[in-house]
């Protein structure tokens, strides 16, 4: 690591400082199989450059890498792109994405737990790569809508047949999206609101 | 064609064991060649075992006093980035060091009360659905 000394480190460009009134940041995680668009929708709907942060992780091999044997340790670099929207003068919200190995991301400590809810942005042509992390969701009890992305030469199903196929209950919001946009990521995420609003509505979020 | 199914999963209790901590300068990533040298974050961060403050990546963190003499070029760093509020992911972006490293630099300037901790907004603690329609109003101006 080269630290580049502090007059040397590139900060936020002026126009993408948070005004001082800024009192409390919230988030959302969009998460997904390798190559889906997460990085892409976070792209297209933050108000900064995308950024990207990271952590290394430690864990028992048992079950991850299998040809570090049963018995090892293993560390993983684990990265995440996020970007940011402001709210209000007040509010800040970032959306948290991430190219690959996303059985990772659930070590590290608080990312979903402390997170409005996920977006799991999905592939028609790869659907079993988001089947873990919708699983590992349900597990964690952390609310989520499934997004769609549509891609030219995907298959086309019907959404009740991929609700059918995803196995998801019937009131978790399902809806297509084209990532690239930023109206429709927008109108993901609005999708993903109103659901958590309706989860108070109903008080089954506490 | 159809597509592949899948099969919902439960909750699981919340007595679940706690994940293992991010530890770092715990040696490079084989799968992944990666060039840092884990002895260097040690020397940065000062402690191994020391207390860190309970910082979430959306954490805003901003500066309320001027560095004093002594502080480490990496800490000078966080408080001029922190001069208008930053996030703890984006000053670890910027700096490009491990979160847990930027919250272990950072433990110490709230310490040493150099910058003021502003708490994200937890789902757990939603006090009332006005936080959510907050979002969807500034999410609709988009």
């Amino acid at each position: 690591m080269d630290f580049k000394g502090s007059d040397t480190v590139p900060g936020p460009r002026t126009a993408d400082h948070l005004p001082h009134t800024a009192q409390a940041a919230v988030k959302i995680v969009i998460v997904g199989g390798f190559g889906v668009g997460k990085t892409t929708m976070v792209g297209s709907v933050s108000e900064i450059r995308p950024l990207t942060t990271e952590e290394t992780m430690t864990q028992a091999g048992v079950g991850v890498d299998d040809n570090y044997g049963s018995e090892t340790k293993t560390a993983t670099t684990v990265a995440m792109d996020f970007g940011r929207i402001s709210i209000t003068d007040q509010l800040v919200l970032y959306l948290f994405g991430t190219p690959g190995q996303e059985r990772f991301w659930f070590l590290w400590n608080g990312l979903f737990e402390g997170a409005l809810g996920a977006v799991v942005l999905i592939d028609t042509r790869r659907l079993e790569v988001s089947f873990d992390v919708m699983g590992r969701l349900e597990e964690r009890g952390v609310p989520f809508v499934v997004a769609v992305n549509s891609f030219p030469d995907g298959p086309r199903y019907p959404l009740e047949e991929l609700r059918a196929a995803l196995d998801l209950a019937p009131n978790i919001p399902i809806v297509e999206c084209d990532a690239r946009r930023r109206a429709s990521s927008r109108d993901v995420l609005m999708t993903l609101m109103h659901f958590l609003h309706s989860l108070h509505t109903t008080g089954a979020l506490t | 064609m159809t597509p592949p199914r899948r099969r919902r999963r439960e909750p699981r209790e919340r007595a679940a064991p706690e994940p293992p901590k991010p530890r770092h300068g715990d040696g490079a990533d084989p799968a992944q060649g990666t060039t840092r040298n884990p002895e260097r974050l040690y020397v940065l961060t000062g402690a191994v075992d020391g207390e860190r403050a309970n910082l979430d990546l959306v954490t805003l963190i901003v500066t309320r006093g001027d560095p004093p003499p002594a502080t480490s070029p990496e800490q000078t760093a966080l408080l001029r980035l922190c001069a208008a509020p930053l996030s703890v992911a984006e000053l670890s972006a910027y700096l490009e060091l491990p979160f847990s490293v930027v919250t272990v630099l950072l433990t110490e300037l709230l310490t040493a009360e150099l910058v003021q901790a502003r708490a994200p907004i937890v789902r757990q603690a939603l006090p009332d659905r006005s936080l959510l329609e907050a979002v969807m109003h500034g999410l609709q101006r988009l």
